[in-house]
Order: C-alpha cells, then sequence, then structure tokens
C-alpha cells in the first residue's frame, strides 16, 4: 500500500483509464438519482436550474406499501442472520471439538450447499414449503437458508486456529463444552461474525428470485419483491417515481456502505479468503 | 450440535436435489391425475422445446462474455487501486458500489438508462447523431445488454478477492523485480499473475456459478424477451415452473443446472485445485 516504498507512482494512461471505468460505474447511479430528486418534467433535461424535490419519494412512499416491505426485510433478514448464527456456530464447534465417524463424509455433504444454492431448487423447495403450510410467510423465505455451508465453512477454519492451550486452560477451569465456546471460540472469531454477517446481511436484503416464489402477498414480500410488483404495475413509466421508489429500496445497504466502506471491503475480502 | 443444521441442509439441499432428478421422470401431478412415471419424457419434450435450446444458447454465450470481462475487469481494478493513484479512495467505492445494491435495484435503474427516448444512453447517442435503439427491445441487442449490466455489478465484487491477494504479495519481490530491471508487464506476467492464480481460480468458480445463477435482471428488464432473446435457463426453469407449473419438466430443466453445477465442482475439485498449489 502507500507505504510500500518501491511502489511506483502509477503511469498517467492507467490513472485516465481507472478514472474512465470509475466514472462509467457510478454513471447509471448519479443518473438514477439526479431524476429521483428532480420533478418528472426534468427526468431526462440536464439543467443547473432544476429545482431539488423530495416529492417523488413522498409519492412512491405513498404508492406502495413500503413501509410493510422495510418491516418485512428488516424482520426476515434478522431472523436469517440470528439463525445462521446460532446454528452454523454450534455445528461448526461440533466438527472441530469432536471426532465421530463419518465426520469428514458429513462435511463434504456440507460443502455441497455451496454449489447447489436452494435458488436453483426451488420448484422442490417450494413444495416442501406448501407442505409445511409456509408459502407466503417469512419463515418460508428464510428457512432454506438458515444452515449457512458458508458460515459453517467459514467458523470451522477460524475455529481451528485457536490455540489448543487456550481450550485446555478453560478446562482446567472446569468449564463445561459450551462455556469454552462462549468464551474462548466465539469472543476470539469476532472479526469473522461481523465479516459473515455483512456478507449475510448484504445477501439477503437483496435476494429476489425464491422470496418472489413463496410469496403473493403485501404480508410477507420483502422490498425487492414489492419494488418489482411496484415498478412493472400500476406506474406504467413515471420514471422520476420508480427510480426514488429504488434508491428508497436500496438506500438502507447504500448508506451503511458508504459510511462505513472500509468494513465492509475488508468484510468482504475475509469472507472471500479461505 | 450438528444435528439442527444438518437436518436443514438435507431437507432444503440434499433432499430437494435427489426429489428433483427423480420428479424428473414422473409426469406433472394434476387435481385429478396422480403423478406417475414417464420415463424420458420430460427430456424428450425439453429437447423439443426450441425456448429451451435459446435459453441454453443465451445462458452459453451470457457465461463467455460476462465471465472473462468480469474476471478481467476485476483485475485491472485491483491492480489500480492497489497502487499509488490519484482518488484512489473514490475509485475503490465507485467500483464496489453495484456489490451492495440489490439487482432488482441495479436492474431498474439501468432499465431506465437503456429506456429509448429518455435513457441517458439514447441522449448520449442523440448528441453523437446516432440513430435511435431500442436496446432492450431489439433482438440483436438485448442479451449484450444484460450482459453488461451483469458484468457491471460483478467485477466490483470480484475486485475485492484480487486486492485481498495483492495486499499479500510481499513488497520485496517488487523491489528485487526493480531491481532486476524488470518492466512492468512482465512482472505481472511473471510474478504476479501466478501469485494470484489461487484467487483467479476461486473468482473463475464463482464467476461460473454466477452465470448460471443471476436472473433477477432478467425478470426485470425484460421478461425473458424480445422473442426469448434473453431468456437464461434460471428464468426459463422459472417460467415452467411457476407460470405454466409444469413440475414435471421444470424438475428436467433442474437437473440439466443441477449437471452443469456438479461439473463446475467437479473440475474444481479434481483439475483447479491442483493447479492452484505449487
Amino acid at each position: 500500500m502507500s507505504g510500500q516504498p518501491f511502489q511506483q507512482q502509477s503511469p498517467v494512461v492507467d490513472t485516465i483509464a481507472a478514472w474512465l471505468l470509475a466514472i462509467l460505474w457510478v454513471l447509471p447511479l448519479l443518473y438514477a438519482v439526479w431524476t429521483a430528486f428532480h420533478p418528472s418534467e426534468f427526468s431526462a433535461k440536464f439543467s443547473l436550474s432544476a429545482p431539488i424535490t423530495l416529492e417523488n419519494f413522498e409519492r412512491a412512499w405513498g404508492a406502495a406499501p413500503f413501509a410493510r416491505y422495510f418491516f418485512n426485510t428488516t424482520v426476515l433478514v434478522a431472523m436469517i442472520l440470528a439463525a445462521q448464527l446460532l446454528l452454523c456456530t454450534l455445528a461448526a464447534y461440533a466438527f472441530v471439538r469432536y471426532e465421530f465417524r463419518g465426520k469428514n463424509i458429513l462435511f463434504a455433504l456440507v460443502l455441497v450447499q455451496l454449489m447447489i444454492m436452494p435458488d436453483i431448487l426451488l420448484v422442490e423447495n417450494y413444495k416442501t414449503m406448501s407442505k409445511l403450510g409456509l408459502i407466503d410467510t417469512l419463515l418460508g423465505i428464510g428457512l432454506p437458508y438458515f444452515a449457512s455451508a458458508f458460515a459453517i465453512f467459514l467458523l470451522r477454519q477460524t475455529f481451528k486456529g485457536i490455540p489448543k492451550e487456550l481450550v485446555e486452560a478453560a478446562t482446567m477451569e472446569g468449564a463445561s463444552s459450551l462455556q469454552i465456546l462462549w468464551r474462548v471460540y466465539v469472543p476470539l472469531a469476532k472479526p469473522v461474525y461481523v465479516a459473515f454477517s455483512l456478507v449475510s446481511v448484504s445477501y439477503h436484503w437483496n435476494n429476489f428470485l425464491w422470496p418472489l416464489v413463496v410469496t403473493n402477498s403485501v404480508n410477507s414480500r420483502p422490498l425487492t419483491v414489492g419494488l418489482q410488483v411496484f415498478a412493472s404495475t400500476d406506474q406504467g413509466i413515471d420514471w422520476s417515481i420508480i427510480t426514488a421508489a429504488t434508491l428508497l429500496t436500496a438506500a438502507p445497504l447504500l448508506g451503511a456502505f458508504l459510511l462505513f466502506q472500509r468494513q465492509f471491503v475488508q468484510s468482504f475480502m475475509r469472507a472471500g479468503i479461505k | 450440535m450438528l444435528l439442527p443444521a444438518l437436518v436443514l441442509l438435507a431437507a432444503f439441499t440434499h433432499y430437494p436435489a435427489v426429489a428433483t432428478i427423480i420428479d424428473s421422470f414422473m409426469s406433472t401431478p394434476k387435481p385429478n391425475r396422480p403423478s406417475v412415471f414417464v420415463g424420458l419424457d420430460n427430456y424428450a419434450s425439453m429437447i423439443e422445446d426450441p425456448i429451451f435450446w435459446q435459453a441454453l444458447r443465451n445462458n452459453l454465450w451470457f457465461a463467455l462474455a460476462t465471465i472473462p470481462l468480469s474476471v478481467g475487469l476485476a483485475l485491472a481494478m485491483a491492480l489500480w487501486v492497489n497502487g499509488r493513484m490519484a482518488g484512489r479512495g473514490f475509485l475503490r467505492m465507485a467500483y464496489f458500489t453495484p456489490t451492495v445494491l440489490p439487482m432488482i435495484a441495479v436492474a431498474n435503474i439501468w432499465l431506465f438508462f437503456y429506456t429509448p427516448t429518455y435513457g441517458l444512453l439514447e441522449q448520449i447517442g442523440g448528441a453523437l447523431g446516432l440513430p435511435s435503439q431500442n436496446w432492450l427491445g431489439d433482438k440483436s441487442t438485448a442479451l449484450a445488454s444484460i450482459t453488461v449490466v451483469a458484468i457491471w455489478k460483478e467485477a466490483g465484487f470480484f475486485m475485492i478477492f484480487y486486492l485481498a491477494a495483492l495486499q499479500g504479495i510481499s513488497p520485496s519481490l517488487r523491489e528485487a523485480a526493480a531491481i532486476e530491471g524488470a518492466g512492468r508487464w512482465f512482472f505481472f506476467r511473471r510474478v504476479l499473475w501466478p501469485l494470484l492464480m489461487p484467487t483467479t481460480i476461486f473468482v473463475l468458480v464463482n464467476a461460473v456459478i454466477n452465470a448460471f445463477r443471476m436472473v433477477d435482471h432478467v425478470v426485470v428488464m425484460t421478461r425473458g424477451g424480445p422473442d426469448n432473446a434473453t431468456s437464461l435457463l434460471l428464468y426459463h426453469l422459472y417460467e415452467v415452473g411457476f407460470k405454466y407449473w409444469d413440475q414435471g419438466y421444470a424438475a428436467a430443466i433442474t437437473v440439466v443446472l443441477l449437471a452443469a453445477l456438479a461439473t463446475v465442482a467437479l473440475v474444481q475439485f479434481f483439475v483447479l485445485d491442483k493447479k492452484a498449489h505449487y
């Protein structure tokens, strides 16, 4: 990074190329921001005198039950994350601390989910959900994701790296197995928990196809599905309102990202390195 | 302790995967007629289904375009952001932002970007005197337009992994290369590229999986149209399964997708993992 003495200054051509690409990358977003914050007659016209307005957001908010969608998504994301952290911590701990027959096969079976995500199996999972009576419920959206192979894998790697001496010391003091998990393993894995949580929250906040399939009413629709229903049905082509709604949907994550850029980037990095 | 996680995994990954294979040999149950064994009938109708072939071709095209372009751009971005460049913080933010946006939101933004008359692309084209172009409505440009969106969304995500890898590479290597008088390109090709190989493989595997999994933007932007020009396998599966409710046939398509993913897994496991460690 900047402290490295031998890193040469990048040539001008590179800088220009990098900036051009970056501008290209933010252009669609900036265009949407422009449209959302200006009256519709300026939606495709650029003029410095165009008045800035929040009216599009108000109209979008009033035109569809976005408050409900926000609530649904928040509950859904929190529920999935809580279940993932609990279940996958226990599973990863079991894989690290105990020896049992078929352990490697079981772990291999867990990893299958890294390749075959629930998204692909939506027809069968839909059948299962209708047997369980969970169609059109938040639990129905979340359940297939509760056990995350990715989380189990990540936590197992982390737990394996924790020094045996710490565990032995805790055992000497008479700590039970669960106490060791809670007092030794979990605190030491904190950065990994943060990383996984950020990845999981952004994934499920943004998830679309499965929620689209299992929901059919306002009661359980998350934001992404709500936005799609909103944008595709009654709006015609009022772009000002659609872009306003779109930005609303993305705002919490986008805002969090702009505020905590470093943590976001580092978390995604940490989650990506095996 | 393992049990809850394993039960859920079995219920929503292993069981449905196996059930799909079984269902692909069964007819679709109707209210007055339960599902019966039909052998390869579903696969036969798949072979005769022109939309399936179109979706498969589209998907391969989509994969062949998105994978190298998004990975290549990601590498370039990471090299730029890792170097000493003016406005590095802004560049990193600009590249990474699409990653945190929902694909649905991204698709709506791009839909607007592409719109005839109002869209920015159209306005720039108009200012340059280019003829009007309906990017998403024209069969010859629709798939390419969809592909661009996917690349835009993914490149920044993959950049992160390259960035992480680059930061793990010792600066003394660059010093040594500089002392030896190695040029930038030589240093990249002979030192960085081999060291980045494990990352490239990891990113490639993810890119392949995503190429068969990304359909959110198709739902928003084109619904597979015009004339199925942008239908991808998973989108076709979604239509067959949840618009026409043909479960037997949907199961057969799922099997094709599963086979594709399993192939990726096997190639990664037996071929690439060996190459990654030397």
